[in-house]
């Protein structure tokens, strides 16, 4: 669980952290679908400073990342070996059977590597310096256009913020019913598959037993205190869009010309 | 003084149940006052406060709040004045931190942005959290959270505040201080606030003005402190407990130490203890 990066906020109070969650969730969607622009290595290039230049202005140290990348290496070595050995087009250097190595197969190989390298390294960017309550305020906002097709935007931003504040609270919950289980002679680290599932049930039953019961609760809470649904409610957190939001827009838009750019010049 | 809840040959009895929770239940609480309900476990004391709010529906009787009878088109009302504060900490904090909690009663009721920056600092401010305004539930202890609850109903400000046995789940420490946060908070008001402590922590009772003994739904004895404690016996035979003075009382009887048949808080104990040794 400790090495899993993907998902977890790092406090902290770098220029990347001041940025308003709507301009990072924006930003990075858009750069995963600018990284299928580029179509030679100067476009790559490019893209590669942007990503750095993103890293290092988030002021966390780099090994954080590379812990990022690691759950995700078995992924990105099986596609470039596919990439590698399965592109007939181009120069052949090597073929035995099936297999062929080009050099179209190489370079496709690398660009493979980069892509996953630089999407990873993004997103790791935008839910390091995010925290998970920001980040489901700019999906509610960017939800709101949805408003107009009756689409329960506030509801479903609501029950967001809920999950996300229950989050830590089930997890500590769950670690109590296993150890609770485990007092009481569950084996949950041995045997067969089938015995293993079989022994995730006493944690499973008490989990949502648990859950309804806070989630009645809960209920009660909120109507005593005057919840009557998303409409006429006013909000105590508000996104500010300020200068720094603008040139963060600005930079990327740069980088937009100069990536379409790129694909004329070679 | 007014009559600020009246409650009128009231009966509920829950869907999947054999018995009814409460059983032709009546009884009144003025405004201003500080009123202990007392009863062992399913004894009807959750219930009744549900009903207060029009959480649940009654079978039959009537609720009146403020003068606003407890019915379907009155509930937000009757909800603006009644705050509540339950027991389970953990499973009533709605918002992300400290600050958005407090925040949500607030939200609901539709008050800008600008008033809700000058009401959350203060009303953390009266349950001295002001200092965890940013914190997250998960480092907050029992005790806190049960604070942040109710600086989440001093925000609002109503006339009635019901403390659903608020501090059934917490340690020592984090009782006396929420117990503290109220006592202040009714110093402060005065009559202008009425409580509502459902309970059975005998010493929370004993800061009432007024103790309701509630058993099977219907009740049995009501009092001042003092005299709803010197009936020892009689609660211990309810599933209650008694005070700690009360105890110690009758452990010198059994010793054959003669003892005040009267209700003696701790501070009367003391007195009546050092007066009888000086006598010998």
């Amino acid at each position: 669980m400790s090495n899993m990066i993907i998902g977890r906020y790092v406090p902290g109070n770098s220029i990347i952290h001041r940025l308003d969650p709507r301009v990072k969730l924006i930003l990075s969607i858009s750069f995963i679908v600018l990284i299928f622009l580029a179509n030679n290595w100067l476009g790559y290039v490019v893209l590669g400073l942007f990503t750095l230049v993103a890293v290092v202005s988030t002021k966390i140290s780099l090994a954080v990342y590379l812990r990022g990348l690691k759950p995700v290496l078995w992924l990105i070595i099986f596609t470039i070996i596919l990439q590698l050995f399965f592109s007939p087009a181009g120069h052949v250097y090597l073929a035995f059977g099936p297999f062929t190595v080009t050099d179209m197969g190489i370079i496709n190989a690398c660009y493979v590597f980069l892509r996953f390298v630089f999407i990873i390294l993004m997103s790791t960017v935008l839910t390091l310096t995010t925290p998970p309550l920001a980040l489901a305020d700019a999906l509610e906002y960017m939800m709101k256009p949805l408003l107009k097709i009756k689409f329960p935007v506030y509801e479903l931003s609501l029950m967001l913020a809920i999950a996300l504040r229950f989050v830590p609270t089930l997890m500590d919950e769950t670690v109590k019913v296993m150890n609770a289980q485990r007092a009481r002679g569950v084996d949950f680290a041995s045997g067969s598959i089938i015995k293993r599932s079989k022994a995730i049930v006493p944690i499973l039953i008490p989990l949502f037993v648990g859950s309804i019961q806070r989630a009645i609760d809960l209920g009660d809470a909120m109507e005593a205190r005057g919840y009557q649904g998303g409409e006429n409610r006013t909000k105590f957190r508000v996104l500010k869009w300020q200068r720094r939001d603008t040139v963060a827009v600005l930079i990327f838009v740069c980088v937009l010309v100069v990536l379409i750019a790129t694909r004329f010049i070679i | 003084m007014d009559n600020i809840i009246e409650v009128k040959n009231v009966s509920y009895q829950y869907p999947n149940s054999d018995y009814k929770a409460l059983d032709n239940l009546s009884l009144t609480i003025r405004k201003g006052e500080w009123v202990a309900i007392i009863g062992h476990n399913g004894s009807g004391k959750s219930t009744l406060a549900k009903l207060l709010n029009y959480l649940l529906v009654p079978d039959t009787g009537e609720l009146i709040v403020d003068k606003q009878p407890v019915i379907e088109e009155n509930m937000w009302t009757v909800r603006n004045k009644v705050g509540m504060v339950f027991q389970n900490p953990e499973n009533q904090f709605v918002g992300a931190t400290v600050a958005d909690d407090v925040a949500f009663g607030l939200e609901n009721r539709g008050i800008s942005r600008q008033k809700m920056l000058e009401i959350i600092p203060m009303a953390l401010k009266e349950v001295h959290m002001e200092a965890f305004a940013d914190r997250e539930p998960t480092y907050l202890s029992g005790g806190q959270k049960q604070r942040v609850a109710l600086a989440g109903i001093i925000a609002v400000a109503p006339k009635i505040i019901i403390l659903d046995e608020a501090t059934a789940m917490l340690d020592p420490k984090g009782r006396k201080e929420v117990i503290a946060a109220i006592l202040k908070l009714k110093a402060r008001l005065g009559d202008e606030l009425t409580v509502l402590s459902i309970t059975h922590d005998i010493d929370e009772a004993a800061d009432a003005d007024r103790i309701i003994v509630i058993n099977d739904g219907q009740v049995v004895d009501e009092g001042r402190p003092a005299e709803i404690f010197s009936a020892g016996p009689k609660l211990l035979e309810l599933g209650l407990d008694v005070p700690f003075a009360e105890q110690l009382k009758s452990a010198l009887n059994n010793l054959g130490i003669s003892v005040p048949s009267k209700y003696l808080d701790e501070e009367g104990m003391i007195n009546w203890l050092w007066q009888l040794n000086s006598k010998m």
